[in-house]
């Protein structure tokens, strides 16, 4: 098997950022959803929504870069092919939603003729010109994409939930911040 | 179908639940997502559908006035001006905001009447507003809503949406409902005080010749780290009369002649707040000996129809600040701040009608 030749994890980098990505998109999803039905809440959830966007969006550029550079762990042989084309799937949908989602409400502030604000004097330029209806659009297509997200990530810790505790193949090692050396001893030299 | 392709597929997720204790951990993996998905959906008042959010306060709006497609949901009706604002650098020793460096900013404004309806005939007891983006030299901007009474009317979000239905014509006469209003007044006896405030200060003639008045809080923060509570208001510099008249447009045609003739002015006063003066109860004024600094003059020497003016998408967010200026506590600025973009996301998906006062009207 070629497997022997993969690393059983992926690159340190790439641990740090998944589970520093999987707090704060958390963290984003329930400011965020939480902060359209608050009147009260709303200007202090926004003041951190939008810094913490952008900062998701560089983190998301640095994953994947890294991702690019690095060599990927296999999947365990206890993964069927069927499921490996749906675990690629949704892998390659949890990062078009890492960059459409901040990239949409960068966007949609644009058209709407918002300052991009992040903190104190600081602030983003507009990407797209003041326009109503394209606005309308971007605020629509913002929420479509995040219940995506939170679906999506629902389905990805279920899927990985049920092959470490019932399956108990080990999935869970490839992303493990620490290193873990497997029971056939791959990782020994 | 390939039934026997379905089964291989199924066999292998299927036969590990016969291991001990696998279902269990199954129903775990099933409980541990079923409340994370409880909270979110909580959260975003999937369970709490009589709370008052933003869409609730807009819906208010909405029963009170009817739907007008492409209108802001208050204050509908209005006219977009342009000029710019000169500092005198006074403000400087309370906030360390680019716009209170001597010099001049290009600012976007509009003229309101207060209500949702955008075609309502003007009237002299009508609250006008005017609503300014100052567009600072860095990029950052200042939005500020101001209306022509020196306290508003309540002081919680609540009260806001209560006193609107309370305030509104009774649905089944289309007629004033005083007994409604009472009620909430006997409630409300901030707001009952309030009214005699607004009352002491008899509207002005017009939109020219009107103060407005920001009303809500905020802190001013300088370059020395030092942060002072402050209120703003603008003074009219001109009294041109604006004579009462049953014509639908009165105010809006006099506003119009008045800006084509010479150019409008209002001073940016601060009032500045003591320890102890309140911020988070717009309903309170601040005692009137409280310093007032003249920070400035704002010049309008520009008229447009909403219908050809950007002006029209633009949200006047009372909290789009710029670094140097901060909200207080007062309650009902995050309210105002998720409502207006309420209205303003409703508003900039629908199509757009023409203005009651029209690119014709304003002769430009």
């Amino acid at each position: 098997m070629s497997t022997t030749k993969n690393p059983t994890q992926f690159a340190f980098l790439s641990r740090i950022l998944h589970w520093l990505m999987a707090a704060l998109l958390v963290a984003m999803l329930f400011i965020g959803v939480a902060m359209v039905s608050s009147l009260g809440n709303y200007h202090r959830l926004l003041t951190i929504h939008r810094p913490l966007g952008i900062l998701i969006l560089i983190l998301a550029a640095i994953r994947l870069a890294t991702r690019m550079l690095t060599r990927l762990p296999a999947f365990p042989p206890s993964m069927p092919q069927s499921e490996r084309v749906v675990a690629t799937a949704s892998e390659r949908l949890l990062y078009t939603l890492f960059f459409a989602l901040p990239l949409v409400g960068w966007a949609m502030l644009s058209a709407g003729h918002y300052p991009i604000v992040m903190f104190g004097a600081v602030h983003l330029p507009p990407i797209l010109p003041a326009r109503p209806g394209l606005y309308a659009a971007l605020r629509a297509t913002h929420t479509v994409l995040a219940y995506l997200l939170f679906i999506t990530f629902l389905a990805h810790a279920f899927a990985v939930l049920f092959h470490t505790l019932v399956l108990r193949d080990g999935l869970l090692n490839r992303m493990v911040p620490w290193s873990v050396r497997t029971a056939e001893g791959e990782d020994r030299n | 179908m390939n039934i026997g392709g379905l089964k291989h597929i199924f066999r292998p997720l299927v036969a590990p639940l016969r291991n001990p204790g696998a279902l269990g951990r199954l129903v775990a993996i099933g409980a541990l997502l079923a409340v994370t998905t409880g909270l979110f959906l909580y959260a975003g008042g999937w369970f709490t559908p009589g709370a008052l959010t933003p869409a609730a306060i807009i819906g208010t709006f909405e029963r009170v006035n009817g739907v007008h497609p492409g209108f802001r949901r208050n204050h509908a009706k209005g006219v977009c001006v342009t000029g710019y604002f000169e500092s005198n650098g006074a403000g400087q020793s309370l906030s360390k905001a680019l716009i209170f460096l001597p010099g001049r900013v290009p600012i976007v404004g509009r003229f309101a009447l207060a209500g949702g309806l955008p075609y309502a005939s003007d009237t002299p007891q009508t609250v006008r507003s005017l609503a300014v983006l100052f567009k600072l030299p860095d990029g950052e901007e200042w939005r500020t809503a101001m209306i022509n009474i020196p306290v508003f009317t309540v002081n919680t979000p609540q009260a806001f949406a209560d006193f609107l239905l309370a305030s509104a014509p009774d649905p089944a006469t289309g007629k004033d409902n005083p007994t409604a209003r009472n009620a909430f007044l006997a409630k409300h006896p901030e707001t009952a005080a309030a009214l005699r405030v607004i009352r002491s200060h008899p509207f002005s003639s017009g939109f020219a010749d009107s103060p407005y008045y920001a009303l809500n809080a905020f802190r001013f923060l300088n370059a020395k780290g030092e942060s002072t509570p402050v209120r703003w208001w603008m003074a009219p510099d001109q009294t041109s009369q604006t004579a009462p008249s049953a014509a639908r447009n009165y105010l809006f045609d006099a506003l119009i002649a008045q800006v084509h003739a010479t150019p409008l002015h209002w001073r940016l006063i601060l009032t500045v707040g003591q320890p102890g003066d309140p911020t988070a109860d717009a309903t309170l004024p601040w005692p009137p000996d409280r310093k007032q600094i003249d920070a400035g003059i704002l010049t309008i020497d520009s008229i447009e129809s909403e219908d050809t003016s950007p002006a029209r998408d633009i949200n006047f967010d009372p909290l789009v600040l710029p670094d140097g200026i901060a909200p207080s506590d007062d309650p009902l600025l995050s309210a105002r701040s998720a409502a207006y973009s309420q209205s303003f996301t409703r508003r900039e998906g629908e199509h757009k009608d023409p203005s009651a006062i029209s690119t014709e009207k304003v002769g430009k």
